[in-house]
């Protein structure tokens, strides 16, 4: 089960310094591009490595990329940003913990529905509190990043969620976590605690995302709750992962990109039909690609190895 | 105030119970989470919206017709949409995570096709919002002759569902799809009766609530989440269970709006849900095991 290769690692950081470079290329436009992918790239990557082994759907991913940016909209003028983003994991983290602590021993579609309203409470409530506490809907965001910072703090970022992934794939917790999500009655009878592992899991992938949340807020310069609590980013997360295939790390991230470059063609050409669009996608994945595009490819791999296989003993049998 | 906001809170969670039956009824005898269950109601809505102000026809009259179709379009999407999935399953976790994926993109293709030709704007229109005094609270009409359709469609569902042949048959597969099949019970047929079932009790739910309530293409979603939270406070399969449960949420919903602040209805609603799921997760009238 486990192929100690370096590659991977090695990839990921050569194709990290490739890409650091690319904000010298292209021109504004590009990178405003380059950031909305990136942004999907770790949020799916990040919901993928919890939603993955485990196959629970989270539908809340919204709500810890919120709670990275209003940790931002409210602490940014008082505290340095390495600090801002720590707070942004660590309040990621914690409402992982009491979130994970209430859902996750719950049967697979009660924690969909769950997180399917959480993201709606959390947004109604933060509605409610500005207006009614500090009565005013929306705050200002005026820091000093550049659009090139936010660029390359994503980039950063995704590639530690990668070998961080990889890493835990390849480690003893990847391989419970595996067999939780074949079969959690089978890894009770290993001696594993279903539970823990996944809380663990579910407080790390929720922590990247917070913090893809704060890296993201000074881009908006104004946010007020229903940009930072949009639902439609849980969903558009939801279906690049499944568009890639999650059983594998880099299925998320192949999705990202793909949905990415959909998203801004057919945004920008049919502003109204998106929600008709994205439901469609959703339906044709489903039918078509159960396993994502890389499930897809890996069986047609596995396909002509057998039928070359196949031929081969053919030969042999014959000669 | 205690007893107006009691009785709206009766007359909304009668919808409320009502439309929760109908999810319940869906998922307890298919297994398949119907997210799009709530645009199922809003197009209704709309539908019963256009004809009411092109051709003033009574919204009540035009129940008549707009639920057998959406018993019919329901039971289509079964038959069309859901059954190849079920056939391709090969576990009952892979086709319930399935089904409640495609009917999340069945969800935006309703949604995004009713914002292409209705728009985003709020939509309501006026029909029989006359005041009528009960137990002295004034309420209009509407939504008490709403509340009386719910509750006569409720108990004939009731009925239809612990007295006749075809209840039976749902409810057993309800109970243990396997012996249902033992005794000669097309699981799939009950589960095709069970969804149009469900389409149309939306379908009612709609055309009821739209002569009282403000509704846009995109409030589907807090329909479908709380029926969702009816079904799963019930016990899911559980249809008396959902009534109770369903009135509650209203009542409650009212209480909040009256007392604290109507922003804080749908935090409250979610609250109460959370700490059902906590302390009993199979819901207040479930069994404990599955």
């Amino acid at each position: 089960m486990t192929k100690q290769s370096a590659f991977p690692y090695v990839a990921v950081i050569v194709a990290t310094a490739l890409l650091a470079l690319l904000p010298y290329v292209i021109g504004s436009f590009g990178l405003s591009f380059a950031i909305a992918t990136l942004n999907f790239a770790v949020v799916a990557t990040a919901w993928g490595m919890f939603c993955g082994p485990t196959r629970y759907i989270s539908l809340a991913s919204v709500v810890f990329f919120g709670a990275g940016s209003y940790t931002v909209a409210v602490l940014g003028d008082y505290v340095s940003w390495p600090l801002l983003l720590l707070i942004a994991a660590f309040v990621g983290a914690a409402i992982a913990l009491i979130v994970g602590l209430a859902t996750l021993r719950l049967e697979g579609i009660y924690f969909v529905i769950f997180t399917f309203g959480l993201s709606e409470m959390i947004r109604q409530l933060a509605t409610w509190y500005e207006f009614n506490i500090t009565e005013s809907v929306g705050r200002y965001v005026f820091l000093d990043i550049t659009q090139e910072q936010i660029y390359w703090q994503l980039l950063v970022l995704l590639a530690l969620l990668l070998i961080g992934g990889t890493v835990l794939a390849r480690s003893r917790l990847g391989f419970a976590l595996r067999v939780i999500g074949g079969d959690e009655m089978v890894a009770r009878h290993f001696g594993l605690n279903p539970t823990i592992a996944k809380l663990c899991l579910f407080m790390l992938s929720s922590m990247v995302i917070a913090v893809a949340g704060a890296i993201m807020a000074p881009r908006w310069t104004y946010i007020d709750p229903a940009i930072a609590f949009n639902p439609t980013l849980s969903f558009q997360v939801v279906i690049m992962a499944l568009l890639g295939g999650m059983h594998r790390i880099y299925g998320p991230l192949l999705g990202a990109l793909l949905m990415s470059a959909l998203f801004e063609a057919l945004g920008s050409q049919f502003p109204h039909a998106f929600a008709l669009l994205l439901g469609l996608v959703f339906i044709v994945i489903v039918y078509l690609l159960p396993n994502g595009i890389v499930g897809r490819v890996e069986q047609a791999l596995a396909r002509v190895r057998n039928g070359r296989a196949d031929a081969s003993a053919l030969v042999e049998q014959r000669s | 105030m205690f007893l107006n906001a009691l009785l709206t809170g009766l007359t909304l969670g009668g919808v409320y119970a009502l439309v929760a039956m109908g999810l319940t009824i869906q998922y307890g005898v298919s297994r398949m989470m119907n997210l799009a269950y709530g645009e199922f109601l809003i197009a209704a809505a709309f539908v019963v919206f256009v004809m009411f102000t092109n051709f003033g026809i009574s919204p009540y009259l035009l129940a008549i017709v707009v639920v057998p179709v959406a018993f019919v379009i329901s039971w289509l999407v079964y038959r069309f949409m859901l059954t190849p999935l079920a056939r391709r399953a090969r576990s009952a976790v892979a086709l319930e995570l399935d089904s409640l994926l495609l009917t999340f993109g069945l969800l935006f293709v309703i949604m995004g096709a009713m914002l292409l030709i209705f728009g985003g704007n709020f939509t309501s229109y006026s029909y029989l919002s006359i005041p009528v005094r009960v137990f002295d609270v004034t309420l209009s009409a509407n939504r008490v002759i709403s509340f009386a359709a719910a509750v006569i469609v409720g108990i004939a569902a009731y009925f239809l569902l612990m007295r006749t042949r075809v209840g039976t048959a749902l409810r057993a597969v309800a109970v243990d799809p396997v012996g249902a099949q033992l005794v000669g019970i097309d699981t799939r047929w009950a589960a095709g009766i069970a969804f149009g079932i469900g389409g149309a009790i939306a379908a009612l739910g709609g055309t009821l609530v739209s002569t009282y309530l403000t509704f846009t293409a995109e409030m589907g979603v807090s329909f479908t989440m709380k029926a969702l939270i009816v079904v799963i406070m019930a016990g899911v399969g559980h249809a008396p269970g959902a009534l109770v449960a369903g009135l509650a949420l209203g009542i409650v919903e009212a209480f909040v709006a009256a007392y604290l602040d109507p922003g804080l209805t749908v935090a409250v609603l979610y609250a109460v849900f959370l700490a059902t799921l906590i302390v009993r997760p199979t819901g207040i009238f479930g069994r404990v095991a599955r």
